[in-house]
């Protein structure tokens, strides 16, 4: 088996596995960065966002040999200190309630605010529908997006 | 979790105190008991505290952490009554002893369930960490050789006021050593509300920081050296086996190891998951028959519905107050409704997985897991390895949700048998799919319900009688629920009310269908409270009066009960109309001791019959509150899940078989459809009650009764689903 190479979090990776292999399990199991959640399986809930070329992708319905030779970033290389405005703002509105679908809202939002500096609630509901999260931190994922934004223009 | 905190690198090398003593042959129930009973003198406490000399204190938290804050609210409580600096505490999960962990609220058990860490372990841990507090400031009386009542403490600090010495707490772990016997405290050694400095003042969460970044460790994230991966096809009817096994197209998948006949699944074995899948995915497999494989949930319902109806059958009593039966023969009227719910599932966002790994000589294992049964998974790993349980050693993980479903450790006989095979750790992986069709659904419920009024229009009388299968029975067995007199405090939970009816009387009616059922966020209190809720929705309509009043003048002698509906009327401006598009509806509730009210502001879509809330109130008084930003937090979640309960979720059985598959056909609500929240907590000084499904059960009646005041129409079955609104 001919080995795949990306870019992960800003370092180059080989990988031997199926060009099929859902980059999901590729992330999570051979190169074990488990920040990226599975949760479906098909593309409904945005557990396993990650950022393909800076886009949000949905990675279980990437295949590995869609992203060769393309920059993969994870909830992992979002930030070098786990202090990107969102992860902060994340942290200021306590928005985390189990907690494991938050990797996914992060890297989703994250593609939104790198396009969108300033967006209204309506461009983050719209943006952000795609995620689910079964506790219900829905009102403060909205707010914490919103006072990243705000930070970001301060900064 | 344990690891996740990093124990041994927070406490690090440096030599302390540990309040780490055995408790042999002695039950918590019993050493509740004797603490509570200021008898704790001649009694050895648990491991439930280490203080370093450099003052860092590392505190036991016995509650597994899924969302809901008990890792940090448990060590506040703890933290609050040691007067330790909170700054320099952090938890640990320790090892699930049942003996000195359990919780003394559900029978000294290691369970996280029913809203109950907070409840179940407040006055255990108060009465342990003012023990320990006590046994600090007599080393230090000791030391100065002066009396122990003229020492205080202040944070992490004892403190001689006269003579201004102080000693930090870290300084007294260097000299200190554990007593024989603790110290005698009782309940009034224990602090007054008005000296909390952290419980009561919001908190952040210890687990976030690692959730925001990935580094959180769930169950699904173990990696463990040599590990294989497995994936299972699970017996599709309930109880069933494998019949016949074709794993030809399995093994031929590059990377699949092996392919194992289970009791009542087929696991696939591979190096990687995806290989495991695809295994999966090839196989053909057929099933032994179950009586089950003939049940039709949608036909099921009519048969619950009508024997709901006939009185004959007199079912198990749960409730009886006064002459119910002698108030309906001589009342002036009667207003009678049926309702009903349907199967729900718990949708948690991790699908079930566990890790386990088998010693060679099958007599002991490893298991990593989230599980909120950790008794139950370390009982049932002992039990099918015929071992004691000293030799499972469990490793807690975060819960990626539980809700319920993770309180069965029904994935553990699978995973062990896949490692014994295997002889090597497997990580044990269930698809959505698979989560989803082997789901422990609530079960469907069907009731009839009715009120006995006077000539005056009093209500003198109410019965209620639920008919649904048995969780407890389901999960404990026939004798379950026969030790319960026919009766499952699951299912009835929710069922009593407290509104002042003299004469009253609720009964269970049991089906059995063959269905795997389990605990779900709220269990009965979910339909119960929708059914109640509705139902004096229907009396007040039935008498035209206001239904806030209504509810008032029939718990005029409950204090609490009128506080918060006040309150939530107030803040949802009852009494003023909304636009002409919208209503407004209540319910009220005592639910996990807490009483809450709810008010919610809809509208319709009248052609395609979907409901949109725009605005949920909710005033909530759980009694002492530990951290009011997780009981917000908590509150919020309620409204959303509980919308999503009342809007959209059912799961349909055919053939015994769950119909659905995964989120298309089992939708949640999403962001686009929350309201807008306003929640208003209005503590007292009485002892904390439930917060993790206070508030869900009264979401769906508020907006089933706001349906009824918008459109003259009563909707009494759930979900309120656009098909079932459209049919009125």
């Amino acid at each position: 088996m001919e080995p795949i190479r990306f870019t992960l979090n800003s370092k180059t990776v080989e990988v031997r596995a199926a060009p099929e292999t859902p980059l999901l399990w590729v992330v999570r199991e051979h190169l074990k960065l488990t920040g990226t959640k599975y949760g479906c399986g098909v593309g409904l809930c945005g557990a396993c966002t990650v950022h393909v070329e800076g886009h949000a992708a949905r990675s279980c319905q990437t295949l590995l040999s869609g992203v060769a030779r393309k920059h993969v970033t994870t909830i992992e290389g979002l930030s070098a200190k786990g202090d990107h405005p969102l992860q902060q703002a994340w942290l200021d509105l306590q928005v985390p309630q189990c907690g494991y679908c938050q990797p996914g809202q992060i890297m989703q939002a994250a593609a939104l605010l790198a396009t969108t500096k300033n967006p209204s609630r309506d461009e983050i509901i719209r943006h952000m529908n795609g995620n689910i999260c079964r506790c219900g931190a829905y009102p403060r994922i909205v707010k914490a997006i919103e006072r990243a934004a705000q930070l970001n223009r301060l900064t | 979790m344990a690891e996740g905190v990093s124990r041994r690198s927070f406490i690090g090398g440096a030599a302390g105190l540990t309040f780490a003593l055995s408790l042999p042959g002695f039950s918590r129930a019993e050493f509740g008991a004797s603490v509570a009973a200021g008898e704790m003198t001649a009694k050895r406490i648990g491991a439930w505290v280490t203080i370093g000399t450099d003052g860092a204190i590392a505190i036991a938290n016995p509650a597994a952490e899924m969302g809901q804050g008990s890792f940090t609210g448990l060590t506040m409580i703890f933290a609050e009554e040691l007067d330790a600096d909170w700054a320099r505490v952090m938890p640990f999960t320790p090892p699930p002893i049942a003996t000195v962990y359990g919780n003394p609220g559900l029978g000294g058990e290691l369970v996280t369930v029913g809203s109950r860490s907070v409840r179940g372990y407040w006055n255990l841990i108060r009465l342990q960490a003012a023990s320990i507090r006590r046994v600090l400031m007599q080393a230090a009386a000791d030391k100065w050789a002066v009396p122990l009542g003229e020492l205080h403490t202040e944070p992490s600090m004892v403190v001689h006021s006269s003579s201004n010495r102080r000693f930090s707490y870290g300084e007294i772990a260097g000299f200190a050593s554990v007593p024989a016997s603790m110290p005698t405290i009782d309940r009034s050694d224990l602090k007054r509300t008005v000296d909390y400095r952290i419980l009561g003042h919001a908190t952040p969460r210890f687990d976030l920081p690692d959730k925001v970044t990935g580094a959180a460790t769930f169950g699904i994230d173990v990696q463990v050296p040599n590990m294989v991966y497995a994936s299972v096809l699970r017996c599709p009817v309930e109880g069933a086996g494998p019949d016949s096994v074709d794993d030809g197209g399995a093994l031929a998948v590059p990377g699949v190891l092996k392919v194992v006949s289970m009791k009542h699944a087929v696991g696939v074995v591979g190096e990687t998951v995806e290989a495991a899948f695809a295994g999966r995915e090839a196989l053909k497999v057929t099933w032994t028959h179950m009586a089950a494989d003939s049940y039709n949930s949608a036909e099921g319902m009519k048969n619950f519905l009508a024997r709901a109806a006939n009185l004959d059958d007199e079912g198990a009593v749960y409730s009886a107050q006064g002459d119910a039966d002698g108030e309906f023969a001589k009342s002036a009227k009667v207003v009678r409704a049926q309702y009903s719910s349907e199967y729900v599932y718990h949708a948690q966002m991790e699908p079930l997985n566990i890790t386990a790994s088998v010693s060679l000589g099958g007599d002991a294992a490893e298991i990593w897991v989230g599980t909120q049964g950790a008794t139950a998974t370390v009982a049932t790993a002992a039990a099918f390895l015929n071992t004691g349980a000293e030799n499972i050693n469990l490793h807690q993980c975060y819960l990626g949700g539980g809700f319920g479903r993770r309180r069965t450790p029904d994935l553990v006989p699978d995973a062990l048998v896949l490692s014994q095979v295997m002889q090597r750790p497997v990580k044990l992986l269930w698809t959505r799919e698979q989560d989803i069709k082997s789901a422990n659904l609530r079960p469907m419920t069907a009731h009839r319900i009715e009120a006995a009024l006077d000539a005056r229009g009093s209500i003198t009388g109410w019965r209620h009688r639920i008919v649904a299968e048995s969780v407890a029975a389901y999960r404990g067995g026939e004798t379950a629920i026969e030790g319960a007199k026919g009766l499952d405090g699951l299912v009835l939970e929710g069922a009593k009310h407290e509104y002042a009816i003299p004469n009253q009387s609720i009964v269970y009616l049991r089906e059995r269908r063959g269905v795997g059922l389990g605990a779900w966020r709220g269990l009965g209190a979910g339909p119960n409270k929708f059914v109640i809720e509705s139902f004096i929705d229907e009396l007040a309509a039935a008498q035209k009066a206001d239904p806030v009043a209504f509810r008032l003048g029939l718990l005029k002698s409950n204090p609490r009960a009128t506080r918060v509906i006040e309150a939530v009327a107030e803040k949802s401006q009852w009494g003023k109309s909304p636009p002409s598009d919208r209503a407004l509806g209540m319910a009220y509730g005592q639910i996990v001791e807490s009483y809450v009210a709810a008010v919610g502001e809809i509208s319709l879509d009248r052609k395609t019959g979907v409901i949109r809330a725009h605005k949920i109130w909710i005033a909530i008084d759980p009694g002492v509150i530990v951290n009011p930003d997780s009981v917000l937090a908590q509150t919020e979640g309620n409204v959303i899940f509980g919308l999503s309960h009342a809007l959209k979720e059912q799961v349909s059985i055919i053939g015994g078989r769950v119909q659905q598959s995964n989120f298309h056909d089992y939708p949640v609500l999403r962001m686009a459809e929350i309201p807008e929240i306003d929640i208003e907590l209005l503590p007292t000084d009485n002892p904390p009650t439930g917060v993790g499904e206070a508030a869900l059960p009264l979401i769906a009646p508020s907006i089933g009764n706001a349906l009824f005041r918008l459109t003259g129409k009563r909707v009494r079955g759930l979900p309120l689903s656009p098909q079932r609104i459209k049919a009125g």
